[in-house]
């Protein structure tokens, strides 16, 4: 089926199966920072950006796509980059497979323009489960990149 | 946090930020899913339905006609070979029990056959049409009633063990251990006050975030490359050689960024099949298991009933330990002795001045998902039995418990003779405790936490309590005389340096670490050393990332590697200057002698271009004499519900001495992670089976890990030490973390409520069913 979408703020026209996942698109198209985590929406290291909202990438039908809106990491590199300077400062990467969802997430934060408090941050947050860090270098470092701490 | 006591270092114990994490951030291609070839054959396998069945026959025929696929894998295409999937030094402590596939299953997932196809639906809609007859018996799956069951899990003959490690298969029995130090059963009747208790642990699931992923492909060599999510790269390529009947020289194995493994991925899974099918077929081949296979078809945690019998004096002086230990190993033994030693190893010396001590116990066989290597190794489990009885030893006594872990625990300065006794499958190695800040661990914790005000319970209303409760904790660094750490340092033209470790990054900062260690050593900065890691033609030797070894192992041989080159060059500058050695000096920037001055870019230059050409390159590697152990004080402050037993984690305090700590940021991820993953098990992780041997809890939905909203408030702080034998003072620091949290969430429940639970894990529900009990028997 042809499917017309937008992705990383460039039209795409591609064919996909109806039983197609978007991670699995985005696979296909070598989107590596899409992760593949639990298959079940659990865990968060599939997100992306559809029409700016974090969803998990690995229950979603491609199909569903048409003339919508999905960002990766790969579209948002200069913050991604940025959050990583606060993440390194902090200590909090380990293995990283979890990161470039959680920078999609922090980044829809941002978006909202507005201050959060830790429990609202910790809301958007929950939805990605982290087996490395125990959370809390995390969070630190997300609060301040959303502070704008001038630290790192 | 503590900063000092090490060497003058300008690297080492400094904040860096890890090399590699902004890359991954930034979504650049790093897992073994992202070097999966274009067109590789998609390969799924066909599983168990049955926790034991003998496989009378398989018909693939219609599978292997249908358009599209490439080939079906059945036993009957395998060499019967026995082997552990342990990734192990060789000869390995686990009975050679598995076969790459049997006509036997012996779990719900065991494997029955691989599908090659063209893509995943085509490879999903074959394996539905594959027919097995099963012949279905009557299966063992509670523990307890394995040793000596009519049910025998292995029941064939070509099955060994590689030396005596108790296993007996005709019992169930994987594994077997005893020793004693003194006469336990003598001492406990001399004791004025004895304790007796059975402690519970459960089949933990690592969920790491990365499922266990592989691909293989033939090379223009026609050698198999095999690129791997796995902890032991070096032991995958011996494994896989061995298995499939091919020269070791015909396989690489190539370990590329790995998103976490804690255990569970030392060891092959689905690497073997991978490997079986690109060597058949000639093609590509990619196998990425899906959660529910990881969940049902790789490890989990050994399960153990552990009896513990503890005996002091009126006056708190704790005289013998006797420990029995039952683990459930579940089909296959992997990791089955030396997991179970650690329970006694890496736990009982932290109490070294008893009169007599014993640990003696049986590791059976079972049809449920084999259990194998995780975080902690046995001394989880152990520590929560043993640290729990020791503070209801100090409640009969009526004494602090913190107060009487400080009278009875191991110091600087003293040893136990546990060591000497206990190694990891084999006989132990005799050390004394050169770097142990125990005492300060336990001191700044009780500060910390405010323990003189708030123990056993603090701040009591109507409804709610709260309380403190703590456990200490030792690990390891290695395995003395059996792990090898190797390290290859060159140095190029414009001076900068290449290192290459076998050494294994899964997440856990090693590339960093190790990288760190290289700079101190050189004199340079982190930038101009670059390190690649885990290729197994190109890195030297690793036994890979486990028992807490890479700082300690692997950076003694980076250190000893770099110190090695830093030789090389000044004998090669004293030659060019024509002066001798020792009046050159080189601050890692500029080589001086006395009038003349060279720098590090152009001496390089010259060497490489110029005259007197020559490739600098100093290789060393290091096996330890000893495993010093890193030791930590973990206290948990709760808050219980006492109208429904509901209960908040609202800070976890450690105090660790891992002895310098190389990366002070990474060296907290690691305890707070560990701290995390250990509260998981304490209060969350739970798996059940059908009575028909099905696991339950097999994705992340059902099986509930910490998140963002569990995790506690931690407070890691780091004690001032240094050990001697470790780069730059340093020693391990990837388990210790996850040994305590079991321990001290049970005491401080206890504390709140007064209600003891000893199987874990600690819910509501048990501790509502306590405090009813407790007023029933008012």
């Amino acid at each position: 089926m042809k499917i017309e979408f937008t992705l990383n703020n460039a039209l795409k026209t591609i064919e996909v199966e109806p039983d197609e996942m978007l991670l699995d698109t985005l696979h296909r198209l070598n989107l590596y920072s899409v992760r593949r985590g639990c298959d079940t929406t659990s865990c968060g290291v599939c997100t992306v950006l559809l029409d700016d909202k974090p969803v998990p990438s690995c229950s979603f039908l491609s199909v569903r796509l048409d003339n919508r809106s999905v960002t990766t990491v790969e579209g948002i590199q200069e913050d991604a980059s940025d959050l990583a300077d606060y993440f390194g400062s902090e200590g909090a990467d380990q293995c990283g497979y979890c990161n470039s969802g959680i920078a999609l997430s922090v980044h829809a934060m941002k978006q909202l323009n507005k201050p959060l408090d830790e429990e609202t941050i910790k809301h958007y947050l929950t939805g990605h489960l982290c087996r490395c860090t125990g959370y809390q270098s995390q969070l630190k470092a997300i609060k301040a990149y959303l502070d704008g701490d001038k630290h790192v | 946090m503590v900063i000092s006591m090490s060497e003058n270092t300008h690297i080492v114990n400094h904040l860096t930020p890890s090399i590699d994490g902004k890359g991954i951030m930034m979504g650049r291609r790093a897992f073994t899913e992202d070097f999966a070839p274009a067109g590789a054959l998609i390969l799924k396998v066909l599983r168990s339905p049955h926790a034991y069945a003998k496989i009378t026959s398989i018909d693939a025929s219609e599978a292997r006609n249908m358009p599209g696929v490439e080939c079906v894998l059945t036993h009957e295409d395998f060499p019967r070979i026995a082997h552990t999937r342990a990734g192990q030094g060789y000869p390995e402590p686990s009975p050679h029990d598995k076969f790459a596939l049997d006509h036997y299953v012996r779990y719900v997932g065991d494997e029955v056959a691989v599908i090659a196809a063209k893509d995943k639906l085509t490879a999903e809609q074959a394996m539905q049409t594959i027919k097995v007859d099963y012949e279905v018996l009557t299966p063992v799956l509670d523990f307890e009633t394995a040793k000596g069951n009519d049910t025998l899990v292995h029941q064939e003959e070509d099955i060994k063990e590689m030396f005596p490690i108790g296993f007996n298969p005709k019992e169930n029995l994987a594994a077997a251990y005893e020793m004693e130090v003194g006469n336990v059963e003598d001492s406990l009747k001399d004791c004025e006050v004895t304790l007796e208790h059975s402690f519970y642990t459960q089949a933990q699931s690592h969920v790491m975030m990365e499922p266990h992923s592989v691909n293989v492909q033939l090379d223009y060599q026609n050698r198999l490359v095999i690129y791997s999510s796995t902890q032991t790269p070096f032991h995958i390529r011996r494994i896989i050689a061995s298995v499939l009947d091919i020269p070791l020289s015909k396989v690489r194995v190539i370990k590329p960024r790995v998103g976490g493994g804690f255990g569970g991925k030392q060891a092959i899974h689905g690497e073997l099949l991978a490997a079986a099918v690109t060597l058949k077929t000639g093609k590509a081949s990619s196998l990425i298991y899906t959660r529910k296979e990881v969940f049902e078809a790789t490890y989990t945690r050994h399960p153990m009933r552990l009896d513990v019998k503890l005996g002091a004096d009126r006056d708190g002086t704790l005289k013998a330990i006797d420990f029995y230990g039952l683990s459930d190993t579940g089909a296959y033994g992997e990791h089955a002795l030396t997991v179970f030693m650690v329970t006694g190893s890496k736990v009982l010396p932290l109490y070294n001045k008893v009169d007599s001590v014993r640990f003696h116990g049986h590791v059976v066989y079972t049809n449920r998902t084999p259990a194998g290597a995780f975080r902690g190794y046995g001394a989880i489990q152990g520590n929560f039995a043993l640290e729990t009885a020791i503070d209801m030893l100090a409640n009969k006594l009526e004494i602090d418990p913190a107060d009487f872990r400080k009278k009875n625990m191991m110091l600087e300065g003293e040893t136990s003779p546990i060591f000497k006794i206990m190694g990891e499958g084999t006989k132990g190695t005799a050390m004394t405790m050169e770097s142990c800040k125990l005492d300060y661990c336990l001191k700044r914790g009780r500060e910390l936490t405010k323990w003189s005000e708030r123990y056993p319970r603090y701040d009591e209303t109507d409804t709610t309590v709260k309380s403190v409760g703590m456990a200490i904790a030792m690990q390891g660094s290695g395995i003395p005389y059996i792990d090898m750490g190797a390290a290859t340092i060159k140095l190029n033209d414009d001076g900068f340096y290449n290192l290459m470790v076998g050494a294994t990054e899964i997440g856990q900062g090693s590339d960093t670490v190790l990288a760190q260690i290289a700079a101190e050593a050189l004199s340079t900065t982190m930038d101009n050393v670059i390190i690649y890691s885990s290729d197994s033609d190109l890195t030297p030797f690793d036994v890979g990332a486990y028992a807490s070894s890479t700082t300690y192992v692997s950076g003694n041989a980076v250190m000893n590697a770099a110190k090695k080159l830093r030789v090389m060059m000044v004998d090669k500058v004293a030659h060019l200057m024509n002066v001798s050695t020792d009046l050159i000096t080189f601050d890692g920037k500029t080589f001086k002698s006395k009038d003349e001055t060279l720098s590090l870019k152009d001496f390089s230059n010259r060497i490489t271009y110029n005259e007197h050409q020559e490739q600098l390159t100093a290789s060393d590697s290091y096996v330890g004499h000893k495993s010093p152990p890193p030791f930590m004080a973990g206290f948990c402050t709760v808050e219980v519900d006492k109208q429904t037993g509901e209960f908040k984690v609202l800070d976890y305090t450690s105090v660790v001495d891992c002895g310098v700590t190389i990366n002070p940021k990474l060296a907290q991820g690691q305890v707070e992670g560990a701290i995390v993953q250990g509260l998981g098990m304490a209060a969350y992780e739970e798996s059940h089976r059908t009575k028909n041997g099905r696991l339950i809890e097999n994705d992340m939905m059902t099986y509930r890990i910490p998140t963002h909203k569990e995790a506690p408030h931690l407070t890691t702080e780091f004690a001032d030490s240094h050990e001697e034998s470790g780069p730059y003072g340093a020693k391990s620091v990837g388990e210790i973390g996850i040994d305590t949290p079991p321990a001290a969430l049970s005491n401080a429940i206890y504390n709140a409520t007064g209600v003891r639970i000893t199987t874990l894990p600690i819910t509501p529900e048990k501790i509502l069913e306590g405090m009813k009990k407790k007023e029933n028997d008012l």
